[in-house]
């Protein structure tokens, strides 16, 4: 039986203009069957994933943004969004999707699963990973 | 040590598929293990049996079912992505209802969780792509 | 626990090279392939991004595009791809920053 490791999934790339904001999602989705200790970072771009009222009918895309708020229902719960890169591009954190978990050791109580981070504080969480996934 | 390497980009368009096979030529020389090859995004494409590249340029498709064929390598294409970009098996094609199949010697198509057990399973992971 | 950090893309052309080199720790080693040999070349603009870092970058990626050794940053390791997976080897794990 292999040892838990943490696993982290990387986002830079903002979404819609190409695939790869959703298909590294379809990753996580998966991925949290197998039990990995999961985190995901929000860095550069990355952001603009987690901004809210994306509407896509006119482009004809499905509007996968409301996955990430069901993350938390497949215990993905640490991400972390770079601070520095969301003031860059004019964003607080009142423009992110407002995501949560449920915390069954604690009588469900609903819990942020973003966590804001300076980039120091995002190297050093990188830096404690086992695997690390860019897409 | 084992390695499970991941490459986001199809044939040409991209350097990441010929700079993850030099790579995996090195490894394979240094006598490490490559658990896995996992073909993810238009990485898929590197696995079609249809290219036809120019006779003065390398034959990427043909360098990978080489590799594999050579050091008995695990390739994957990852079936969701192949599914949408039209890369299909035997089994693809009785699924989707599909009248042909395009993949080429070596590679067989399956679920991400062949990519996540790769990770769990190997030393390291490498990711090429743009 | 150290880190190899890939960069594959120029620095003129996107910011991969810059968000690596803000989250690179001590001990951490950077290698440049493909279009991220460029920001290896010294008197560029893009050259303080690299200053107190431990690099290499992938020779056959320079000569593919004319660049020789001379027109590098001083301390720049020019390895080939066996050198690389030593690279892999040696660091802990790979972030790719693509």
């Amino acid at each position: 039986m292999s040892e838990t490791k943490k696993f982290m999934y990387v986002n830079r790339k903002a979404p819609y203009g190409t695939i790869y904001a959703w298909e590294s999602l379809e990753v996580v989705l998966i991925g949290a069957a197998f039990e990995q200790d999961v985190s995901l970072a929000f860095l550069d771009d990355g952001v603009f994933q987690l901004t809210k009222g994306q509407n896509t009918a006119g482009i004809g895309m499905k509007n996968f943004s409301p996955t990430y708020a069901a993350l938390g229902d497949y215990e993905v719960n640490k991400i972390y969004v770079d601070r520095e890169s969301l003031e860059e591009r004019g964003l607080t954190l009142d423009d992110l999707q407002h995501l949560v978990w449920e915390d069954e050791d604690e009588d469900y109580a609903e819990k942020d699963s973003i966590r804001l981070v300076t980039r120091a504080e995002m190297a050093d969480v990188l830096a404690e990973q086992d695997v690390l996934f860019n897409f | 040590m084992k390695l499970t390497i991941q490459i986001n980009e199809g044939p040409y368009q991209h350097q990441s598929a010929d700079t993850a096979y030099f790579f995996a030529k090195a490894a394979l020389e240094k006598g490490h293990e490559i658990f896995r090859i996992f073909f993810y995004h238009d990485g898929v494409n590197n696995g079609t049996r249809l290219t036809t590249p120019p006779q003065d340029d390398r034959n990427i498709v043909n360098r990978w079912s080489e590799l594999a064929q050579a050091h008995s390598i695990d390739m994957v294409l990852c079936v969701a992505a192949a599914q949408r970009r039209g890369l299909v098996d035997d089994g693809e094609a009785q699924r989707n209802g599909k009248d042909a199949t395009n993949i080429a010697p070596g590679f067989r198509i399956s679920g991400l969780g062949q990519l996540i057990e790769g990770g769990v399973q190997s030393d390291r992971l490498i990711v090429f792509g743009d | 626990m150290a880190m190899l950090h890939l960069v594959n893309k120029s620095p003129y052309d996107a910011c991969n090279l810059n968000t690596a080199s803000t989250i690179m720790k001590d001990g951490d080693q950077l290698l440049l392939i493909e279009d991220g040999v460029y920001g290896a070349m010294k008197n560029s603009k893009a050259a303080s991004l690299l200053k107190g870092l431990k690099v290499a970058v992938l020779g056959p990626d320079l000569a593919a595009r004319g660049i020789t050794e001379d027109k590098l940053l001083e301390g720049i390791d020019v390895i080939d791809y066996g050198g690389f997976v030593d690279l892999v080897v040696a660091n802990d794990k790979v972030q790719s920053w693509l």
